[in-house]
């Protein structure tokens, strides 16, 4: 089959002179029409800087050096820019991955639309229209002649992306780049986007660049896979073959640091990082954190060798040891104690909402309604919901970063009150999502983990900097660290500091809001492997804010499911993840793109959005987007339903089943 | 001669300026991330160009600011009587500059006046234009003066160049010293552009100074350079004189600004609430008064206070003084609001972030968050209003001095020479030196102000980080 796209030995430098940073290193693929090639790799690795090196739209300093890029029978290279920019939208068009930033917020949507129409169409006045009303119809944008006329602020950010799928549609491209097209969005709504661009392609026959660093994307949407590597293509192969033996170790390693369903061992984890383009490199790029490296590896950069349909780059391919399977130990469900660390109840969190000129209330959005839970001492409870659930606002409350409304908090049998609210945080901290904004740039390592230790006069002044050097390596960061301001660390390590501050003053609780969904996949078992190893030694229990299932398995103990303000769902992890009862549970787990190929019922697609914690449906809230939903549940909040082992949902169906 | 020192109330205040302005550098000097910015600030050779000018200035007020009363010489030894007149270190290097004074307006490089005046020559009373008392009065023919004016200006400038040559050569010296390197590779490192401070920009401007400097000199010991005024006085000297003025309305001004931008801002950003409600209104009302109305009328006040008040302002000079000091009050209290107004926004968005939360999840007090979270991260655009104010508020004395509502009229400064120079204008033919000289020092003080704020704003602003 004659491809539609073909790269050859392309290479791509920024920056000029002897400081030019080479991003992308000898890169060739090729993609045929119809098919979806995926490039997949962790941050840094060069895959966007090969995208945008096939539109020609580099940022500044950057230019392509050397290479061939040929769409169909174009020369991309050669074109000038006249030509080039017919190509772009006309031949090849680009989703990009934050839909807010890609749309001009002041231009309505169906201008947006409209405006690249006219541009490779050549269509005028209603016909435009007309076209633009089909294109968000194609993409399941519903009531789409409405839509048209809204700017998008007032979208969700799944119709968002699917409006930037629809624009780069509207020049009938050949070929679609999409640049992590899913990251910024939630599982259900990935899952939408996701079934989109599927269709789509089938329907068009185009062919399709899927960037992206998560592999169960990869594994439920591409037909081949490239796998790069500090701006080189390691290994490439069909899918198929790819995920069920992958040759070079990098691919085996991200397969290894991922969590997955039934472990509850240790992760794998690469030591060390992506290296920075500005290092000098020889021989493999791989080689220093590669378990298997020899001699060889650190002089000689390897060659494409092909594996029963493979290429990789890797000298020792095909004589590496096969993989072994991963020991699978189910979490010991020890008793439970009869007395729990923390113990919420009834927490409310209403934010007024105020008009006019004196300031009169005129609602509340109720981001927490009602939310009662527990943790005993050295567990873990994880709380699992979609962006806006109001999850991350339980955690703040629980710490009183925001006042709670309503509600008790009991912490190691003593309420918190707004009187003895240092013992609260003596014993409750937290860890944040973004470890760029978690710590003060101008603020030395020492000089953050001290802060919470003077504030809460946690041990004498004398003994607090031999602490500091204790909690560095506890956390695993050298001694020298303290004396060092946090740029000089990658993501990861800020991560470990943010974990030693919150361990600084010793607590017994520790909130983790989204800590590792800013990280890379190989340092997100860094770190879950550390909040686990802490959690043995020192008998933490941890409520785990996220939104990613797989972690969830791997670390908690319980989890609450959470859906506009309310635990809909709550119970041990492996019945609530392996038997989930609650229609909104089922369409998350079932959501989750999976490596393993689906087994059983497909996927539950949910239609619609999230409504807004400001006016929430009636009855049971969930009821507007339940395949199940009857009269009862239009009327009524539904109560507990117990399930067995202390499993409980919240759901008129299955009570109505049992 | 004996001499009683004289502390004015702004020589006070810019002395502890400079006090607090070594001690931050001091500071700065031992925090890496606060050196780094600078180091990139030192690398421009535009910034450091025209920071070498500004410290001439700088150096010029500091000198200016050292003020004394000179004793009278047929005072009695055990009980020494003073001059009123208040003079400064600089007034004694320039001594001649302010000594020589002709009747009236004379040209730039006059040795007549500028007017016709009855004069006796040779027992008859003619009308011609009347020999200076100094300004070229060495000569005895007009017919010398060109070829004089040459040859001063030829020997101060070679002087110039001298002095400049010998400086490099003890620069060169130095640093291939301090650097271990051979003096030719240091040339040629100097010369390719490749040290790491801008070199060659830096002994260009010191040249060109130097070189100004020595042509000034010689032609200002024979003739007035820039002319005379209408009494007479030296208009040079005038110049260089309203220099102090204007660094102490730019630098001082700022001094009131500050604290209650960073205060009312950060406060208002950090607390929000009621407590920003008010600071909101409070400047909202403010920035609707217009700044002439409020600082003309705090000017009054302070004028009538002082009529009424002869015996606490012993000297003219401390009665101009004062009514300096509260120019810059008033022009401080109205000027706060914008870089306020800035900070209430990144306040704003600082109060979100995770490390302030962290912080606040471990009960941190108010007023530490504010300290060591929220102003180190704002400090940045503290220090880009800085130097931005700067030259807006020494235009901004040109304007209130033109206008009647700025220094006192007995003060040398650059709006009052504009406004000297006003009523002039219309004459024929016309009276330009006074206004051109004020034009060129206020020209060149504002801009290299402006050439070292762009040099400071990239260094500092994030949002230009990387690109140089």
């Amino acid at each position: 089959m004659k491809p539609l796209l073909r790269v050859d030995q392309l290479v791509t430098e920024i920056g000029h002179g002897a400081d030019a940073l080479r991003v992308v290193d000898g890169v060739s693929f090729q993609i045929a029409a119809g098919e979806t090639y995926a490039l997949l790799g962790e941050s840094g690795c060069g895959k966007s800087m090969t995208a945008l090196s096939l539109m020609r739209l580099l940022p500044d300093g950057g230019r392509i050096v050397s290479g061939d890029i040929r769409l169909g029978e174009t020369d991309v290279r050669a074109l000038p820019e006249r030509d080039m920019r017919r190509v772009r939208g006309g031949q090849m068009a680009m989703i990009f991955q934050e839909p807010m930033l890609a749309l001009n917020p002041v231009i309505k949507v169906g201008e947006q639309i409209a405006e690249a129409l006219v541009l490779h169409q050549g269509l005028r006045g209603q016909a435009t229209w007309d076209a633009a009303r089909a294109l968000l119809d194609a993409v399941g944008v519903p009531d789409a002649t409405r839509r048209l006329d809204t700017y998008p602020f007032e979208l969700s950010g799944g119709l968002r992306q699917r409006v930037m799928i629809a624009m780069a549609l509207a020049g009938q491209p050949r070929l679609l780049i999409a640049d992590e097209p899913t990251t910024a969005l939630d599982v259900t709504i990935q899952a939408q986007v996701l079934d989109v661009l599927r269709s789509l392609r089938a329907e068009r026959q185009m062919g399709m660049l899927l960037i992206t660093h998560d592999l169960g994307v990869v594994a439920e949407n591409a037909d081949r896979v490239g796998v790069m590597y500090a701006g080189e293509l390691v290994e490439e192969g069909a899918r198929d073959v790819f995920f069920s033996a992958p040759q070079h170790p990098y691919s085996r390693m991200l397969f290894e640091a991922l969590p997955r369903p039934g472990d509850g061992g240790r992760l794998t984890t690469i030591p060390g990082q992506v290296p920075k383009l500005d290092d000098p490199m020889r021989g493999c790029r791989f080689a220093p954190r590669c378990p298997f490296a020899v001699a060889r590896c650190r002089d000689e950069s390897p060659d494409w060798q092909a594996i029963n349909g493979q290429r990789v780059r890797c000298h020792l391919a095909g004589a590496l040891p096969a993989r072994s399977a991963r020991e699978v130990t189910t979490h010991a469900n020890s008793t439970q104690t009869a007395q729990a660390l923390l113990q919420v109840d009834g927490l409310k969190v209403h934010f007024p909402i105020r008009r006019g000129l004196i300031q009169r209330t005129v609602g509340h959005v109720r981001a927490v309604d009602d939310v009662t839970l527990s943790i005993q001492a050295g567990r873990t409870l994880a709380l699992v919901g979609e962006s806006g659930c109001g999850k991350t606002t339980v955690g703040k409350a629980l710490l009183r970063l925001i006042e709670p409304t309503a509600g008790r908090i009991v912490l190691g049998g003593e309420t918190i009150t707004a009187k003895n609210v240092s013992t609260l945080r003596r014993q409750a901290q937290m860890v944040f999502q973004d470890p760029f904004s978690s710590l003060n740039p101008r603020m030395r390592v020492a000089g953050i983990l001290l802060e919470g230790m003077d504030a809460l006069r946690v041990g004498a002044a004398s003994e607090r900097r031999d602490a500091v050097a204790q909690l560095l390596r506890q956390v695993g960061l050298p001694d020298d660290t303290g004396g060092r301001y946090p740029h000089a660390f990658s993501g990861g390590q800020r991560q470990r500091i943010a974990i030693a501050r919150a361990l600084a003053v010793s607590p017994r609780l520790v909130i983790c809001d989204e800590p590792t969904s800013a990280l890379d996949v190989s340092v997100q078992a860094q770190i879950l492997n550390l909040l686990k190893d802490l959690q043995d030694s020192l008998g933490l229990a941890y409520l785990f804010i996220t939104h990613n299932l797989a972690v969830v398995e791997y670390l908690a103990h319980e989890v609450a499911v959470m859906y506009l303000g309310r635990i809909v769902e709550h119970g041990a992890t492996g019945d609530v993840l392996r038997a989930p009862c609650h229609p909104y549970t089922l369409a998350l787990v079932s959501a989750v793109p999976r490596i393993e190929l689906q087994t059983g019922p497909g996927i539950i697609r949910l239609a619609g959005d999230q409504p807004s914690p400001l006016n929430p449906p009636s009855g049971c809230h969930f009821h507007p987007r339940c395949p199940h939903a009857s009269e009862v549940c239009r009327q009524t909040y539904p109560d507990q339903t117990a399930v067995g082992g202390g499993h409980w949902v919240r759901c008129h169906w299955v009570a109505g089943q049992a | 001669m004996n001499m009683q020192p004289v502390i004015l109330w702004t020589d006070a205040l810019i002395f502890a300026l400079l006090a607090v302005v070594l001690a931050l550098v001091w500071f700065i000097r031992r925090q890496e991330h606060l050196r780094a910015p600078w180091r990139v600030v030192a690398q421009r050779p535009m910034a450091m160009g025209a920071a070498l000018v500004l410290s001439v200035f700088v150096v010029i007020g500091l000198l200016d600011s050292l003020h004394y009363r000179a004793q009278l010489t047929d005072s009695p030894a055990d009980k020494p009587q003073y001059s009123v007149e208040v003079l400064s270190m600089f007034d004694a290097l320039v001594d001649e500059l302010r000594t020589q004074q002709e009747k009236t307006y004379s040209a730039p490089l006059a040795m007549q006046l500028y007017a016709k005046e009855f004069v006796l020559r040779d027992g008859e009373t003619v009308r011609d234009y009347p020999r200076l008392q100094y300004g070229g009065a060495h000569l005895k023919h007009a017919d010398a003066r060109l070829p004089d004016i040459a040859r001063r200006s030829l020997i101060g400038l070679a002087q110039g160049l001298a002095a400049s040559l010998l400086l490099f050569c003890l620069l060169a010296v130095w640093q291939s010293h301090r650097t271990h390197a051979s003096l030719g590779t240091w040339l040629t490192a100097w010369a390719g552009g490749r040290l790491d401070w801008p070199g060659r920009m830096v002994v260009l401007i010191v040249a060109l100074m130097l070189m100004l400097g020595g042509a000034l000199a010689h032609l200002a010991a024979g003739y007035h350079v820039f002319g005379t005024d209408k009494v007479g006085q030296d208009v040079l000297y005038i110049s260089l004189k309203s220099i102090r003025t204007g660094l102490v309305i730019g630098t001082l001004t700022t001094l009131v600004t500050l604290p209650l931008a960073i205060g009312f801002g950060i406060a208002a950003g950090y607390f929000r609430g009621w407590v920003d409600d008010i600071i909101q209104y409070i400047y909202t009302v403010l920035n609707s008064i217009p700044g002439v109305l409020l600082i003309a009328a705090a000017v009054l006040i302070v004028q009538v206070y002082i009529e009424s008040n002869p015996d606490i302002f012993d000297t003219a000079a401390a009665r101009a003084d004062i009514r300096l000091l509260a120019l810059c009050l008033i022009m401080g209290v109205t000027s706060w609001t914008g870089l306020a107004r800035l900070l209430r926004g990144e306040s704003l968005k600082l109060r979100t972030l995770d490390y302030v939360e962290a912080a606040r999840a471990f009960g941190v007090s108010n007023a530490r968050i504010i300290s060591r979270h929220i102003f180190p991260n704002v400090f940045h655009l503290v220090l880009i209003a800085i130097v931005l104010d700067f030259s807006g508020l020494v235009l901004a004395e040109a304007v209130l001095s033109y206008v009647g509502v700025g220094v006192d009229p007995s003060m040398y400064s650059w709006g009052n020479m504009i406004n000297g120079a006003r009523l002039e204008l219309a004459r024929e033919p016309v009276v330009w030196w006074q206004l051109g000289a004020a034009f060129a020092f206020m020209f060149t003080l504002v801009l290299a102000a402006n050439l070292f704020a762009d040099g400071v704003r990239d260094a500092f602003d994030p949002r230009l980080g990387g690109r140089r």
